[in-house]
């Protein structure tokens, strides 16, 4: 029980929490506690170092802002101006607060209000729903489309499709990647033949490569009724991320083991028996260390081509805030760079596990 | 000394005299290429070996004994000669000829089990699925490790995993086994294990064998006969000696037998000159 929720754990990568089981057993408690207190409590008061430092620098930054304001007011229109703009400030008015770094509780706020808003939304959704039922049920009897809600998404709704959109990039890097990967990396004519053009396009920078993809998709599909924006940024995604497991997968089948290809040579394997016998499951360690660094690729890009190919996601919520400059926009910017991190991190920890599964040194049982 | 047999009589083993020949080596030549010009390897080496016979080749590091297992192997080309396994000559590698390497090359994404049966599935094709599976179970009991079917390469001992190289091998059912130095990586108490464990199974088979070692107590234990090569380049076979202690052997009569150790120096003077 006890060993089974420790690899349970640390397959999870909460491997971090091994200690405290060990303490609740019953064995070696000191020894346990102080590494509990390393492995779990060191993380914890380091980030509360973090978020007092950059309570002091949003405050510092604040005051100076507030400062040039009533300088400003001063120089422009008067003592009585200045006077006026202090108390404004200080009564917390929307209107003349200064525009700055926020500080970690205004960004709690807005985290909140991003939580209330998405309740909002998805009452109005619902009742939406509830209204259109009847309706729907009539166009559907005569062959039409249903009518869909059409507001504005929450911020949920936006983090789902990113992950959507990531997801759709990342098979497409997979499907494309993993064979030609393969292929490439059983031949050594091919791979110098096609060495220039990896070489090459690996480094090429996310903008670019959807603006060559909107070339594309926009000539290829006329129909008005599908959606570009979600085709043309998965497609970019998954351009950009899928060099990391191309290059890895060639390596990994280049690289396999030469007594496992005499193994195969010595059972006259034919080549279909050779691929998915022994270069595949040889190579397959690699091609996992791949995906998983094509997932986090994706994921990065995935932000700055959301936002100039305007589909919706996180990458637009980020753009949007910025470009309205309410008076919470910059907190909800930090909260949208808290959620794309933390996902990407639990993201990274997902194929971390794949990717261990995949790793036969270790006895899966 | 002047008792022991240099020359190949096969008088002195009844058990092969009247046994056709199973492998044939003629003229056989290796070159490497480097940059400062050809490297012979080998050159003009001849050997013959009876059905059922059990070699063993000994010499120095380098000296081309892995090299020439490789090429009867079939996975190292030729640069001149052939090679004749049972009336055919030899093309490229295949189960007839079993190799055991020095490290045990078992594939570790597969259970032991897997591993025998995707060289089984090769060899016999037409057998049914449970046929196939009886000859894995038999070969992995013979070796010891009948209650590690399901177990993986990386669960298992080296020892462990070397006895699964050899069930594979004998699995195959092959008309030649090469070993190549087969137990060199394994502690000596491990090796002596193996070594009693692959005599008593080649017994039961009668396998034509070839095996590559460093260890003079090893090349004596296992052989009918021993080919010391000369240390290369333009290696050779140097020398033979056959070894006519009787059969089934085990290891205790053979270090007892009044003559092994004259055939031990005679080894060692070999190697040491």
């Amino acid at each position: 029980m006890k060993n089974k929720s420790i690899k349970t754990l640390k397959f999870l990568g909460l491997g971090f929490l091994e200690p405290l089981i060990h303490m609740i057993d019953g064995e070696e408690r000191r020894k346990n506690a102080t590494r509990f207190v390393k492995g779990s409590l060191l993380p914890l008061v380091s980030i509360f170092l973090f978020i007092f430092l950059w309570h002091q620098g949003a405050m510092a930054l604040y005051n100076s802002e507030a400062k040039e304001r009533i300088e400003k007011a001063r120089i422009e229109q008067g003592e009585q101006a200045a006077l006026d703009m202090k108390a404004c400030i200080e009564s917390g008015e929307v209107s003349c607060q200064p525009n700055t770094l926020p500080s970690p509780a205004k960004v709690y706020q807005a985290y909140i209000a991003l939580w209330q808003d998405h309740l909002s939304i998805s009452q109005k959704k619902s009742e939406f729903k509830e209204k259109v039922s009847e309706t729907n049920a009539q166009r559907e009897a005569q062959g039409l489309d249903p009518i869909t809600y059409t507001g504005r998404p929450s911020f949920l709704d936006q983090i789902g499709t990113s992950l959507k959109t990531v997801a759709a990039g990342f098979l497409l890097a997979m499907l494309i990647a993993v064979p030609i990967g393969v292929v490439i990396g059983l031949s050594d004519s091919l791979r110098t033949a096609f060495n220039w053009l990896i070489q090459i396009f690996k480094p090429v920078s996310p903008v670019v490569w959807l603006l060559l993809v909107f070339m594309v998709v926009k000539t290829v599909i006329k129909d008005p009724s599908i959606d570009k924006s979600f085709i043309i940024s998965s497609i970019s995604v998954g351009l950009c991320a899928m060099w990391a497991t191309l290059v890895n997968t060639s390596m990994g089948v280049s690289s396999v083991d030469k007594d496992y290809l005499n193994v195969a040579k010595v059972l006259k394997l034919n080549i279909g028996q050779n691929i998915f016998k022994i270069v595949l499951p040889a190579s397959l360690p690699l091609i996992f260390t791949g995906l998983r660094i094509t997932v986090s690729v994706a994921w990065m890009v995935l932000i700055a081509i959301e936002l100039l190919a305007q589909s919706p996601g996180l990458g637009s919520f980020v753009w949007e805030e910025f470009q309205n400059g309410g008076n919470d926009s910059n907190a909800k910017i930090i909260v949208a760079m808290f959620v794309i991190g933390i996902i990407g991190f639990v993201l990274d920890r997902i194929m971390l596990s794949v990717q261990n599964l995949m790793t036969f040194n270790k006895g899966i049982a | 000394m002047e008792a022991l047999l240099k020359k190949v009589d096969y008088q002195v083993m009844p058990h092969l005299e009247d046994k056709p020949v199973m492998l044939e080596c003629q003229g056989l030549k290796k070159v490497y290429p480097t940059p400062k010009g050809d490297y012979v390897v080998l050159d003009d080496l001849k050997l013959t070996i009876k059905q059922s016979e059990f070699v063993s080749i000994i010499g120095h590091s380098g000296c081309g004994k892995s090299t020439l297992l490789t090429m009867i192997a079939g996975l190292n080309e030729l640069s001149g000669g052939k090679i004749i396994v049972d009336g055919l000559e030899v093309r490229d590698a295949g189960p007839d000829r079993a190799v055991v390497f020095q490290s045990p090359s078992l594939l570790p994404w597969l259970t032991a089990q897997q591993n025998l049966m995707i060289g089984v599935n090769q060899v016999f094709p037409h057998g049914s699925k449970a046929e196939r599976v009886e000859i894995c179970k038999y070969y992995l009991d013979k070796v010891g490790l009948g209650n590690d079917f399901n177990k993986r390469p990386s669960e298992l001992s080296q020892g462990m995993q070397q006895r699964v190289g050899l069930a594979r091998a004998f699995a195959l059912k092959p008309k030649v086994l090469l070993l190549d130095e087969p137990f060199g990586m394994l502690d000596s108490l491990t090796r002596g294990e193996l070594q009693d464990l692959l005599l008593e199974i080649w017994q039961k088979e009668q396998i034509t064998a070839i095996a590559i070692t460093h260890d003079v107590d090893e090349s004596i234990f296992l052989a009918d006969r021993v080919i010391m090569m000369t240390s290369g380049p333009y290696a050779k076979i140097g020398d033979e000696l056959v070894i006519p202690f009787e059969r089934p052997r085990n290891r205790k009569d053979v270090l007892e037998h009044p003559d092994y150790y004259d055939y031990r120096s005679y080894l060692l003077n070999f190697l040491n000159h």
